[in-house]
């Protein structure tokens, strides 16, 4: 990036509310979670300090409510606030994870199949169309349903199993228009090897649509964490998490605790807005076929 | 354009014989498949009849050509639990599953469109944003929040929508019941619909909305414009059959998706269909039923997938036949 464009990134960046919005709840999200022992007042998952007695506590301002829960406990004693803290940080390190592994991969294969093009195109290719259409989070939910291992690392490497496509189409079309530019064929004539176009010249200047999806794909992916672990195929029960703390609420919705299920999904919904206010704000900043209003 | 139909064909039987492969993996190595064709409470003499009648003592690959000559014939065993065949399982649970993941379907593609249409028309006015607004909680929301909120709402607050099953059915030809023709019937469709509809039409009518914003700024529609032509002919003859042929294929490819989300509905709202079946199913290692889902599951989506891109094909004249 040269200086000239960086400074209009940051100009474009800084005059559109919505995106310093989403980066702002994004960014608070990353400090709770990575903080979340410090600042939690409890630790939910220390078995000595839960108690019982304290079970279904409501929030501190209805009757029953004690300035210790501040949005009240769960059926087993648990802080919500405190676990709503831990749960995002298991959401957070989810979606690393499956941005990580999904991206690296797909990334790699997608620069390969379309610089080299031919039978191994193809093949990825169709590979890639098929398992799409199963879908992230039905081959997910098979896959940890049938294999009764639980944990947070299952968890990431179920989702990559089909996630990657994502990386994978995206990078291969940007190669596909970037390897006709022509410094790749200058490059080519002044006998540069096919690893080093393939790493200097292809990977750097094909890389830019990559961030959109990755960004898409973190929201994307605290979804599908959220909704395994709701139907009870996601992390363990020791773990913390958003989508098992809503399915403990949902039973408690007909004896009129609300809490239970708004707080941890308010979280949740506010977590993905921000990252998806800042993906929309990045996915027009670079595509060029949309004017921008200024 | 024989040969590329052809060849898709060919491509979606390969993948069919894979998704098998995996099955058979799955039958063979979680737990003893002759003890779940015998039965639980079989007799030790019965299972060792079942291990040599299915060739369970032979090598790996004979085991797999035997399995799949049965697979072929859809006879994955009896359900551990209701000692019925796995199949007949499922096809009693087809039809409520079907009319609720049609029904969200259809609300999410024809409202999407036209919602993503007007958005594009009018991006500045006060409703297009109160839209858009609504459309990035959409999909900011995944949909067994949705369910649950929904649930908190209409029937815990109001009381005026029911919050499971699915009401009185009709039965059409012996086989079909159907939500359709009773009023309790209807009422029970209400909530898992607008559940399962929530984010597929939030999703279709931001990519109607964004593929609309690229093509009103191409060439060929500022010459409509330049020429005259009604607003009307401009956006729906010009731009929108551009964008349409996108929207339609990925609402296609959405049946993955619909699949999983009928999951978590069914689960949520007790629907009998086949995602609230293979929850149970999975809790209760109830292999073979399982199996015939994922079966079943991947010959609908290989077959619409197949389809789609034939469709396409006669579509659009720029795709390849090679």
């Amino acid at each position: 990036m040269t200086d000239r464009r960086r400074s209009k990134f940051r100009y474009d960046f800084l005059h559109d509310p919505s995106a310093v919005f989403g980066a702002a709840i994004l960014a608070f999200f990353l400090l709770a979670a990575l903080f979340a022992p410090l600042v939690a007042p409890h630790d939910p998952y220390d078995l000595t300090r839960v108690n019982m007695s304290d079970a279904l506590k409501p929030p501190v301002w209805r009757a029953g409510g004690t300035s210790a829960f501040l949005l009240g406990a769960d059926d087993r004693g648990r802080d919500i606030l405190s676990t709503i803290l831990f749960g995002c940080r298991t959401s957070l390190t989810v979606a690393l994870g499956v941005v990580l592994l999904s991206g690296g991969f797909g990334v790699s294969l997608g620069l390969l199949a379309g610089y080299y093009g031919g039978k191994l195109d193809a093949v990825v290719m169709r590979l890639a169309d098929t398992l799409f259409s199963f879908s992230t989070t039905l081959i997910a939910f098979l896959m940890l349903g049938l294999f009764k291992q639980r944990g947070v690392l299952m968890v990431i490497v179920a989702i990559a199993v089909v996630d990657w496509v994502r990386y994978a189409r995206t990078m291969r079309g940007s190669v596909l228009e970037v390897k006709q530019e022509v410094y790749i064929t200058a490059a080519k004539a002044t006998g540069c090897s096919d690893a080093r176009i393939l790493l200097k010249h292809l990977l750097p200047n094909a890389l830019a649509p990559i961030f959109v999806v990755a960004a898409v794909d973190m929201a994307v992916v605290i979804m599908i964490e959220a909704t395994l672990s709701f139907l009870g195929v996601g992390v363990p029960l020791t773990e913390p998490s958003l989508g098992m703390m809503i399915a403990i609420g949902k039973n408690y919705v007909y004896a009129g605790m609300w809490w239970m299920v708004l707080f941890p999904g308010g979280a949740m919904v506010l977590l993905v807005i921000g990252i998806n206010l800042f993906a929309d704000w990045l996915r027009e900043e670079l595509n060029p076929k949309i004017s921008r209003r200024r | 354009m024989t040969t590329y139909i052809l060849r898709r064909v060919i491509q979606g039987l390969l993948v069919m014989l894979g998704v098998t492969f995996i099955c058979f993996v799955i039958f063979r190595f979680t737990g003893d498949p002759a003890i779940i064709i015998a039965g639980q409470d079989a007799t030790p003499a019965q299972v060792e009849e079942v291990r040599q009648a299915y060739g369970l003592d032979k090598p790996f690959y004979v085991q797999y050509l035997l399995w799949l000559s049965h697979a072929v014939r859809f006879e994955f065993g009896r359900s551990f639990i209701s000692k019925v065949p796995a199949l007949n399982l499922i096809l009693e649970r087809l039809p409520a599953t079907v009319e609720l993941a049609l029904t969200a379907v259809f609300l999410a593609l024809s409202l999407g469109i036209c919602l993503g249409v007007a958005v594009s028309i009018r991006p500045r006015s006060l409703l297009s944003r109160l839209i858009m607004m609504g459309s990035l909680a959409g999909i900011s929301t995944p949909t067994f929040l949705i369910g649950t909120i929904l649930i908190m709402v209409f029937a815990v607050e109001f009381g005026v929508l029911p919050p499971f099953g699915r009401g009185d059915t009709v039965l059409i030809g012996n086989y079909w019941a159907t939500n359709f023709l009773t009023l309790s019937g209807l009422a029970h469709l209400i909530l898992p619909v607008l559940t399962l509809v929530g984010y597929q039409l939030a999703v279709l009518l931001r990519l109607t909305r964004a593929g609309m914003r690229e093509v009103l700024g191409e060439e060929y529609i500022k010459t409509a414009w330049a020429k005259g032509l009604s607003p009307q002919r401009v956006v729906f003859k010009h731009a929108l059959r551009n964008v349409l042929i996108p929207v339609v294929t990925m609402s296609g490819l959405m049946l993955g998706e619909i699949l999983v989300f009928s999951i978590v509905t069914e689960t949520i709202y007790q629907w009998p269909g086949m995602g609230n079946l293979l929850l149970t199913s999975i809790y209760e290692y109830d292999q073979p039923v399982i199996v015939t889902y994922i079966m079943l599951a991947s010959i609908i989506i290989l077959s619409i997938n197949v389809g789609v891109d034939i469709l396409y094909a006669f579509l659009n004249p720029k795709i390849r036949y090679d």
